[in-house]
């Protein structure tokens, strides 16, 4: 089976707190999240690649109503949490929570701020998993 | 391929329907839409939904309608496409009348979405974004919706009072359609007061969570007339596509996919966006009504805000929206919404919208938009009579 550049293995370089996409050896775009046809360039070949971690805000919102996900690491109305995306210095977007910002005023929170990579721990033993987000660099 | 006549529309009221099920609700719009069209039977049934197997257990949705129709036997399948389930249901029906597979079909979409908690039926929604790289971030479906909003306020200089006017036209019109679930009137100091949900998105941004159903039966053109006394030609269909993740299409405020099948419809029917006499809309949020206006040509790109504040998308407006409420007040029970966009605009087409209605509407486009953008279907509709 040609190679699938998988949410698994994605997750799995993330739980070593490794921003990986996959690399176009035609165009050299980095794709992230990884995708295993480039659709520039559909019939090369696809590596893995790890990314800088550094980019900047593109867009975020303050979530008051939560999805169970993030009501069980507990967020929610009381307390809510910042979720983006980012723009990455290869150029990519992904999508991530933000960290270290004022939740409670989201006009603080300026669109095009530098941020760089996090890495969040959750969950307690088989169910422990590492999940992306950004903090301002 | 043969051009395809709407002969028979029918509707339930969009509600909480805690007492009626899932397949009663399709029933009874299937009902009301075969009665429309005189009709007792069909050839092929298509249900357009979206959530049923999440919220209500239910899947099979073809073979379960098309059996309490009283029709075990004929040709049924469930059509999926996220919020543009609806249309999708449309589109299919109208391709089997078209290629000739079949002569009479019937088209609906029927979703539920309060048999269920908050949080599931949020988490039932979040399916139509990227359950791998978006939803495991935290994203819901009013998320992204956030983030567009966002992202549109920061390019173009716009504060969150200034979409109020999506909001005020949509409940305005509804206030006088009996199928929508909210018939009443919104301020612009009711909108600007309404709570978060996701900045800078707040409850009255949103379209409610709600129960419903409708249906169409089509029939070949060049017949139709022998059927009902008041058919309304299927102008124009298509659908095109970006990604479902916000974060790897090229230009996210461009929203691509209605623009590609707009551009198509436009060209199927042979006209421009200014021959349209209204425009049934996917104001699902406020910010997705801007956005489907700029990419549907009528505003450009940061400017529909202008056009909702300078009273363009009212009944008298350049292009009248949301003409018996929109998916703010007359509800948007998710599968179901594209088909309501298409009964509504038939009402208009046959001079049957009530209080609402349009002095010689003749030609109008619905776009039913799936997810945030990822899938959205343009249908143009033209007045026979």
């Amino acid at each position: 089976m040609a190679e699938l550049f998988t949410a698994t293995e994605f997750n799995q370089h993330l739980a070593e707190h490794k921003l990986m996409g996959a690399r176009c050896a035609a165009c050299g775009e980095i794709h992230v999240p990884p995708r295993p046809i480039c659709p520039e360039c559909p019939e090369a070949e696809m590596t893995w690649e790890e990314l800088s971690g550094e980019g900047k805000l593109a867009a975020f919102t303050v979530v008051h109503i939560a999805p169970t996900m993030m009501l069980d690491a507990g967020y929610g109305r009381k307390n809510p949490y910042c979720t983006g995306v980012v723009e990455l210095a290869e150029g990519q977007r992904i999508s991530a929570q933000i960290l270290g910002v004022d939740v409670s005023d989201p006009a603080s929170i300026a669109i095009g701020a530098p941020l760089k990579v996090a890495f969040v721990e959750r969950g307690e033993g088989d169910e422990q998993k590492t999940y992306l987000a950004f903090e301002p660099a | 391929m043969r051009d395809v006549a709407i002969i028979g529309i029918g509707q339930t009221p969009v509600d909480e329907h805690w007492t009626t099920s899932l397949r009663h609700l399709a029933l009874d719009a299937g009902l009301k839409a075969l009665k429309d069209a005189n009709l007792e039977r069909v050839e092929a049934v298509y249900v357009g939904n979206m959530l049923s197997g999440t919220t209500t257990g239910q899947e099979h949705l073809g073979g379960l309608v098309v059996d309490f129709l009283g029709m075990a036997g004929t040709e049924a399948m469930k059509i999926e496409a996220a919020c543009a389930s609806g249309a999708a249901a449309v589109r299919v029906g109208m391709m089997a009348v078209a290629s000739g597979m079949s002569d009479l079909v019937l088209a609906m979409g029927v979703e539920k979405m309060t048999d269920t908690v908050g949080q599931q039926t949020t988490a039932a929604l979040a399916m139509a974004a990227d359950a791998e790289y978006e939803v495991s971030q935290g994203v819901t479906f009013v998320t992204l919706n956030g983030l567009l909003m966002q992202r549109y306020m920061y390019e173009y200089g716009w504060e969150r009072k200034d979409f109020a006017n999506f909001v005020i036209n949509a409940h305005a019109n509804g206030k006088h359609n009996p199928n929508a679930m909210f018939q009443k009137e919104i301020s612009q100091a009711a909108y600007e007061r309404s709570p978060m949900i996701s900045s800078p998105v707040g409850l009255f941004d949103a379209s409610p969570i709600c129960d419903g159903a409708a249906a169409v039966v089509l029939a070949p053109m060049e017949y139709a007339h022998t059927l009902s006394p008041a058919p309304v030609r299927i102008k124009a269909s298509a659908v095109a596509t970006s990604p479902l993740a916000v974060h790897s299409r090229k230009d996210p405020l461009a929203l691509e996919a209605a623009r590609i099948s707009a551009q198509r419809a436009y060209e199927q029917a042979e006209i421009e966006p200014d021959d349209l006499d209204f425009f049934e809309l996917h104001d699902a949020f406020t910010i997705m009504a801007a956005l489907s206006l700029e990419a549907t040509g009528f505003a450009e790109r940061g400017q529909a805000v202008r056009m909702a504040l300078d009273g363009e998308i009212t009944l008298d407006g350049r292009i009248p929206v949301s003409t018996m409420g929109g998916l703010k007040s007359r509800g948007h029970p998710v599968g179901a919404t594209g088909v309501y966009q298409i009964v509504e605009s038939v009402l208009q087409l046959r001079g049957l919208a009530g209080e609402t209605q349009l002095p010689n509407a003749r030609l109008g486009m619905a776009q039913n938009i799936g997810g945030s953008g990822a899938t959205i279907i343009t249908h143009i509709l033209e007045a026979m009579g």
